[in-house]
């Protein structure tokens, strides 16, 4: 399945016209360097209310983009979180105007590898950043983010949502611009990314930086892209996003097109399923995108930020929050959102707090969980009933 | 509360009568803590009808789920392993009814309430009431009736406790009883209030509002 040169080789993304608001300023970055200009690629959907009051910001995770409700213009497939936000939604846009950014870093248009790189007086050099693209945070992430919602004339954000390193963004927003946020939902998410998913980060990565086609972040001089390693990296995290139990349940042992092993070329379905998702992924997402995005989560740790304590980046906030982990989620697992209900508590800050019983593992924050959809629905109408939103 | 709406009249109506005395103790616009809060129900009068900065916490996930459901702050977690991580007087008042009997730790939870909180309120059903004594004494079984009844063997409630062996403790521990009341089994306030002996004897629930000594 994997290319063998010759005419299968992919070609990098799809030139899309992503909706943007560039800012010919820049963006300083934690790491020093100056991105000029910043580009943020973002999608909206419902109205912003006379009184301004009824935005909710959605952060997407690690390879999601801004297409959080719609058909995604690559892909063809519907939004990455239509379960959540829609009409009648508990994000409901018959109520909120919800605003999704492409994060910085990224591949949808926003500032990041693919896009055009700019030399420190913003003048285009004629290739795109690849690895030259500095180092960036979540908190990068977030400033982007909040550039973005003052261009849109939004003085405070009802909410912001997001699961997994979209939560790490919800988290840097409550924590950065306390004022701005009525309300913040991280959803399976973690104060810091631990040992384990930076391991799980660094196979992928090795993988991308062992194929060939990499060529060391220069594949776009060629018109490829390192497929099989990039391919490999997705399969690896997207066991990371399951459970055991899911996996079992999916799939089993069962093998495809025969009943039993015959010790010649079985391929078990869980193969061939995570042969799919990684071929699948490789069109629709840049490979130095990929590093630079996996290693802003692995830099995350909201207490370093703040003197060693999660307590310190909320104390005297007016934020309300609601946390939620899953189960069966072993990437983020319960016990480290229940670490951060403590530092909220200690905070004195006031947090709802849910852990969702289910088998579907990390990635259960996206698929269908009624029980997660009425907690967060009715948290966001107590909060906009506050505010009078 | 003359001026509230018929829907929330309804709603303390019906409001189990230990919460109702208790909400009646605390004052308007108080930070409350209530441990054990169930699906939110008193969280939810505090707020509206008290204008309290109300949060609870609930050791159930579906009841949980419910009051955050309802757009309430609650958080999932117990009164043995989450007070710890509050800060030194961050309530007003912490609540905690009928939920003492079935902690792990009722002497520590009540320490990290008073360190927690200004004020105390603890509810509790008496294990001393006539009626467990007489089925004690007659039939020789563990009580068995509307509110002792689990099984032992199944019983969440494993640390019961009489009125006497609460003021006791609160006595061991320099805590100052502010109020305390005992109310009978159809929920009516007592008329023993001021005997602790006669209260043991006919109150079906103790209620204690305590600070530190």
């Amino acid at each position: 399945m994997a290319a063998t040169g010759m005419t299968q080789a992919l070609a990098p993304l799809q030139p899309i016209d992503h909706q943007r608001a560039v800012f010919a300023d820049g963006l300083a970055l934690d790491c020093g360097a100056v991105v000029a200009p910043l580009a943020v690629a973002y999608r909206t959907y419902g109205k912003l209310n006379a009184a301004r009051s009824n935005a909710v910001l959605v952060c997407h995770a690690l390879t999601g983009d801004q297409y959080v409700a719609e058909t995604h213009p690559l892909t063809g497939k519907p939004g990455w979180w239509e379960a959540v936000v829609g009409p009648g939604k508990p994000i409901d846009t018959d109520r909120y105007f919800v605003v999704c950014a492409n994060v910085l870093g990224g591949c949808m248009g926003s500032s990041g590898p693919p896009e055009q790189m700019t030399d420190s007086e913003g003048r285009p050099l004629g290739r795109p950043w690849g690895t030259d693209f500095p180092n960036v945070t979540i908190r990068d992430m977030v400033r982007a983010q909040k550039r973005l919602v003052d261009h849109l004339g939004i003085p405070r954000l009802l909410a912001v949502v997001g699961g997994s390193m979209g939560g790490m963004q919800v988290l840097e927003w409550a924590a950065t611009y306390p004022d701005m946020v009525v309300a913040a939902a991280p959803i399976a998410t973690a104060t810091y990314h631990s040992a384990q998913n930076i391991a799980f980060h660094e196979v992928g990565r090795a993988a991308v930086h062992g194929d060939p086609d990499w060529k060391g972040g220069r594949y776009w001089e060629d018109g490829r892209i390192p497929e099989k390693g990039l391919s490999v990296a997705r399969m690896v995290a997207h066991i990371t996003y399951l459970s055991e139990a899911a996996l079992g349940r999916k799939f089993g042992r069962r093998l495809r097109g025969a009943s039993a092993l015959t010790f010649l070329e079985d391929v078990f379905e869980v193969e061939s399923y995570l042969r799919y998702q990684g071929s699948t992924f490789v069109r629709r997402f840049d490979a130095n995108s990929y590093l630079t995005i996996t290693r802003a989560m692995d830099y995350f740790d909201l207490a370093a930020e703040h003197g060693g304590e999660v307590a310190a980046a909320f104390r005297g906030s007016a934020t309300r929050f609601l946390v939620a982990s899953f189960s069966s989620d072993w990437l983020f697992p319960t016990e480290e959102s229940r670490a951060l209900v403590r530092a909220l508590n200690a905070a004195a800050a006031n947090v709802s707090f849910v852990e969702i019983a289910t088998d579907k593992g990390h990635d259960a924050f996206l698929l269908d969980e009624p029980v997660f959809h009425r907690a967060l629905g009715g948290f966001l109408r107590g909060v906009a009933a506050k505010v009078g939103a | 509360m003359p001026d509230a709406p018929p829907d929330i009249r309804f709603v303390a109506k019906n409001m189990r009568l230990d919460l109702r005395l208790i909400a009646e103790m605390v004052a308007p616009g108080a930070r409350v803590l209530d441990i054990g809060c169930g699906d939110g129900q008193l969280i939810e009068h505090l707020i509206r009808e008290k204008g309290a900065d109300a949060r609870g916490i609930e050791i159930d996930m579906a009841e949980a789920t419910e009051a955050v459901a309802a757009g309430l702050p609650v958080i999932h977690g117990d009164a043995d392993a989450d007070l710890a991580h509050y800060p030194d007087g961050a309530f007003d008042y912490v609540l905690l009814s009928r939920t003492l009997q079935a902690v792990e730790r009722p002497r520590e939870v009540l320490r990290q309430m008073l360190r927690i909180g200004r004020h105390a309120i603890v509810s509790f059903p008496n294990f001393g009431h006539w009626q467990l004594r007489w089925q004690l004494l007659v039939t020789g079984r563990m009580p068995d009736n509307e509110t002792w009844d689990r099984k032992w063997y199944e019983t969440p409630n494993i640390h019961p406790c009489t009125i006497r062996d609460f003021f006791a403790l609160c006595e061991m521990e320099g805590y100052v009883v502010e109020r305390w009341l005992a109310v009978d089994d159809k929920g009516l306030r007592s008329p023993w209030k001021r005997s602790p002996w006669l209260a043991n004897l006919f109150g079906e629930q103790g209620l204690f509002l305590l600070r530190k000594g």
